[in-house]
């Protein structure tokens, strides 16, 4: 299409070489040469996206090798393993890390499990005037505010003192409650971003074709089995994209930690703790843990068609 | 596929508990936003509206919601020129580079938070920039830029070419074509983007915290501020309300402008 285009515009842009007008000679300059467009067009999304974002990237990683000076508690340019060896060599360290992906995962997958039955009944099985309002529905929270939520959730699940006086709502309404926790922080995450899952696997069960699974059931096939063998695999790259921002939305995660975790503490906190202290070159080397393991991850998801979903 | 009655109604009811889950949290700060007590202890004490008269009359969330706003539209702006240059680079153009760079337009919503955060704070610390207004912006426009470029290019891709070769062959110019023809189709896209954005950035409050200085309050951080304080608690639930009734309006908004359900462009 591209080329085309510019052979269209190009014999226009000719054919009208006789009139005048700086946005006539702009647009001769442009369609005359398709590399001077290409170059206006990438000039500002890649300064900004190469030299400042992966440029800061760069540099944070490279600052991970930096020694801190012990007087000012400046990071200086001498440079040192030293930081990475604590971070790898430290056994707590290690704990943080596979608790923050078991948590990660935790909540992935009870997205899932709670987004797929949900996706399905919508896409499939509600009156089709219905899918709309219940797909709105499930993605209004998503504006509601990542705070008022956490905050919400809080309120959910306080425990309060002795004998549930001053309980939050489970508590005062059930009579139970989780109270903070490493359960309550799967929970408050899976409360925050299920509607990223509920969303793809819904526009993926959308373009699936009723008649796929109309065929499977007269060729024998019973609803679990028509599930198991043609929609998952159909579904494969709308739940990937699900999962990168149920993942590391929670992987990165040490607010909502702080806030209904109690003494919960995962990779994100001790990026904080460590940048506060302050030991700039020692939360450098904490943030090489997210970033390995979230490009791992995305070159995972990449081959199983994320970014085609997303 | 035959569902019988019985699984056609668990789904159902399953459907409608989970969006049940969702409001629930919602609806107790709702609530707690007339409690007479000070605490989020359930039920309320009693329920009055003294803490909407003390939200109406305090300055400090105020001012942290216009911050925010600004900050907001700023962050948008930016997000909209350049995802939308990128996505015509990327749709019109083959060059070098091409498939990696929908890789890098996405990785810093894909990395977490405080990477992101982290990584830009060094840099302008490092540059010997004051920490500001600017340098948030400059921290939520990286992730917005996606926002932007999803929708944009989702609407190029669909767009017929021959409009384009239409326009020209009636002896418009590439700027007449862009002003009379292309960007037209894409407004939607464009609003439908920016909105995306613009809630975002709203509601950011990591890459904030750390691109921020202490001269900057996004109503975000206000929240996160006054929550710690135990006797402003109820007036967070009663800005909490008012933000969650604000946002409906341009949540159906953004809704109605893609005619599918938006995520970060998620469905097409």
């Amino acid at each position: 299409m591209g080329e085309r285009l510019e052979r269209a515009a190009g014999l226009s842009a000719t054919a009208a070489s006789t009139g005048g007008g700086a946005g006539r000679r702009a647009s001769r300059l442009f369609h005359g040469h398709p590399k001077v467009g290409l170059g206006a067009l990438l000039s500002g999304p890649l300064l900004w996206l190469i030299v400042v974002y992966l440029g800061s990237l760069a540099v944070l990683v490279v600052s991970a090798f930096f020694t801190i000076d012990e007087f000012t508690n400046q990071p200086t340019t001498q440079l040192t393993t030293a930081n990475v060896e604590e971070v790898l060599g430290t056994r707590a360290f290690w704990d943080t890390v596979i608790r923050s992906v078991a948590v990660a995962s935790a909540v992935t997958l009870l997205s899932l499990v709670l987004a797929l039955p949900m996706a399905f009944y919508v896409a499939k099985l509600a009156k089709p005037w219905a899918r709309r309002s219940l797909i709105v529905a499930a993605t209004l929270p998503l504006w509601a505010g990542y705070l008022v939520k956490a905050y919400a959730m809080r309120a959910v699940f306080e425990p309060g003192g002795s004998g549930g006086q001053g309980g939050g709502f489970l508590q005062g309404a059930v009579g139970w409650t989780p109270g903070f926790g490493r359960t309550a922080v799967v929970l408050t995450l899976t409360y925050l971003w299920l509607p990223y899952m509920i969303l793809p696997i819904y526009a993926g069960l959308d373009r699936l074709p009723t008649s796929l699974l109309d065929a499977s059931g007269d060729l024998g096939a019973r609803p679990l089995r028509t599930f198991r063998s043609v929609i998952l695999p159909l579904l494969v790259p709308a739940i990937a994209a699900g999962s990168i921002f149920t993942f590391s939305l929670s992987l990165g995660d040490y607010i909502t930690v702080k806030i209904v975790g109690s003494k919960t503490q995962l990779i994100g906190n001790l990026i904080e703790r460590t940048l506060l202290a302050p030991n700039q070159p020692l939360a450098a080397a904490f943030t090489l843990w997210p970033i390995v393991i979230m490009i791992a991850y995305l070159i995972v998801v990449a081959r199983l068609g994320a970014f085609e979903s997303l | 596929m035959n569902l019988s009655g019985a699984s056609y109604w668990a789904l159902r009811v399953f459907t409608w508990m989970v969006l049940g889950l969702l409001y629930l949290p919602l609806a107790i700060i709702v609530i707690l936003s007339f409690n007479t007590a000070t605490s989020l202890s359930w039920p309320p004490d009693g329920l009055w509206l003294d803490w909407w008269r003390k939200a109406a009359a305090a300055d400090a969330p105020r001012d942290a919601l216009w911050t925010s706003v600004k900050l907001a539209l700023a962050s948008t702006g930016v997000a909209l020129v350049l995802g939308t240059c990128l996505s015509f680079a990327l749709a019109r153009y083959r060059f070098f580079g091409r498939s990696s760079l929908s890789f890098l337009v996405v990785l810093p919503i894909a990395l977490p938070g405080i990477v992101t955060g982290v990584a830009l704070r060094n840099t302008f610390l490092r540059l010997g920039w004051d920490l500001g207004f600017r340098t948030v912006v400059l921290g939520h426009g990286t992730f917005c830029i996606v926002l932007a470029f999803n929708n944009v290019i989702a609407r190029l891709r669909r767009m017929a070419p021959n409009v384009q070769e239409a326009s020209a062959d009636l002896g418009a110019h590439g700027m007449q074509t862009f002003r009379l023809v292309t960007f037209p189709l894409i407004r939607s896209a464009l609003l439908a983007g920016g909105l995306l954005a613009f809630a975002l950035s709203f509601d950011e409050i990591i890459v904030t915290t750390f691109t921020a200085g202490a001269g900057v309050e996004t109503l975000p951080q206000w929240i996160l501020n006054n929550f710690a304080r135990p006797n402003n608690v109820p007036l967070v639930t009663v800005v909490a309300t008012v933000v969650m009734l604000l946002s409906i309006p341009l949540a159906w908004l953004a809704q109605r402008l893609t005619g599918e359900p938006t995520g970060l462009g998620a469905g097409r």
